[in-house]
C-alpha cells in the first residue's frame, strides 16, 4: 500500500457558458498583448490523498466517490481524474 | 394539519419560513433537523433557503445527502407537497427530486432585487390558487439561481407542463426564463424567488396577495382554516 495524490479537474461541459473565463479572457488577459488566447475555462480542482495499492485503484477508487457523491453535476460538468505519487 | 419546514447548517430563511407559515396564515409549523428522522405526522415540506454547508463544493449537493432527504424522498413518492425556496431549490435539484440544475448567475453577482414572475402551472399544491399567466412581484436573492436544462429535457418539461414559474424578463440566464419547476406528479417544486418575503403587505411595496396565494393554495392542498 503507498498513498497517492489524486487530482479531481471538474470543468463545464462544452456548451455550458462559462461567464466567469469569459471575464478573466475578456477583461483581463485580451486587455494586455496577449491576442493569440482564444479561450479560458475556469474548473475546480479537488486534491484527495489516498491509500491504495496501485496507482490505477488510487484512480478507480475516485471515480467511484465522484460519481456517487455527485462530486460533480453530469449534467453540466465533466470531471477529469489524474492519479500521482506522492 | 403540520409543516415541516427544514434546517440544514447554514439555512437562513426558516425562520421568516415558519414565520408566514405560523403568524401569517395559522398553520402548525415545526422545525425538521437534518440529520434527524421527518416526523411522521408531517402533511407538506418546505426546504427554505439560506447557504446549507456554506455552498461548499456546490450549492445544495452536500445538503443533499443529509439523512432527511431519504425520508422526504420517501414522501414525495406518496405525493406530499413539498416546497423548495432559494437553496431549498438548489438541493431538490441535487437530491434527484427536482430535474435540472442550478448555476452560477450569469452575471457572476449575487442578485438581491424584486422580480416579476408568470404563472406557467396552477395545477400544483403550491399555485392551486391562481390563474394562469397571472403576474407574483417577489424578491431574489441568489448568487447560483441561473436554472440550466439541456434542450431535450425543456421540451419534456414543457409537454409535461412542469415549467411552474418563469421571469418575466432575463433576469440570470436561465434556460427559457424559468424560475421554478415541479416533478412529473407536481408535488414537488421548486422555486428561486422567495415568496416567504413577500406574502405580508409589511415587506412587499409592490402587492403582497400573489405571493399569498402561494401559501393559500398549500392550505388549499392539505385542507388547513386559515
Amino acid at each position: 500500500m503507498a498513498d497517492y495524490c489524486v487530482h479531481v479537474t471538474i470543468e463545464n461541459k462544452p456548451g455550458i457558458s462559462d461567464p466567469e473565463g469569459k471575464t478573466i479572457l475578456n477583461d483581463l488577459v485580451l486587455k494586455g498583448s496577449n491576442q493569440n488566447i482564444s479561450k479560458i475555462n475556469t474548473a475546480k480542482m479537488l486534491k484527495f490523498t489516498i491509500t491504495e495499492n496501485d496507482k490505477e485503484s488510487a484512480q478507480s477508487k475516485v471515480q467511484k466517490i465522484c460519481d456517487e457523491l455527485r462530486i460533480y453535476n453530469p449534467m453540466v460538468s465533466v470531471v477529469t481524474i489524474d492519479a500521482f505519487d506522492v | 394539519m403540520n409543516v415541516g419546514v427544514v434546517v440544514f447548517p447554514g439555512s437562513n430563511c426558516d425562520r421568516d419560513m415558519h414565520h408566514v407559515l405560523s403568524d401569517v396564515f395559522n398553520v402548525n409549523t415545526q422545525y425538521c433537523w437534518h440529520d434527524k428522522p421527518l416526523p411522521e405526522n408531517i402533511d407538506a415540506v418546505i426546504l427554505p433557503g439560506g447557504f446549507s454547508y456554506g455552498d461548499r463544493l456546490r450549492a445544495g449537493v452536500i445538503a443533499a445527502h443529509s439523512p432527511i432527504i431519504q425520508d422526504i424522498k420517501k414522501i414525495a413518492e406518496k405525493g406530499i407537497p413539498i416546497l423548495g425556496v432559494c437553496n431549498g431549490f438548489q438541493i431538490l435539484v441535487e437530491s434527484g427530486l427536482l430535474p435540472g440544475v442550478l448555476l452560477k448567475n450569469d452575471s457572476l453577482n449575487f442578485m438581491c432585487e424584486w422580480t416579476n414572475l408568470t404563472v406557467e402551472n396552477n395545477k400544483t399544491p403550491f399555485t392551486n390558487q391562481f390563474q394562469l399567466n397571472e403576474k407574483i412581484p417577489i424578491p431574489i436573492a441568489n448568487g447560483d439561481g441561473r436554472y440550466f436544462i439541456d434542450d431535450e429535457t425543456l421540451k419534456q418539461l414543457e409537454r409535461k407542463n412542469q415549467i411552474v414559474f418563469k421571469y418575466d424578463q432575463v433576469v440570470n440566464g436561465s434556460s427559457n426564463q424559468i424560475a421554478g419547476v415541479c416533478n412529473e406528479d407536481g408535488n414537488v417544486v421548486g422555486m428561486m424567488p422567495h415568496p416567504e418575503r413577500a406574502a405580508e403587505s409589511e415587506i412587499n411595496p409592490y402587492d403582497n396577495k400573489p405571493s399569498s396565494l402561494i401559501f393559500e393554495s398549500l392550505l388549499k392542498k392539505i385542507g388547513a382554516n386559515n
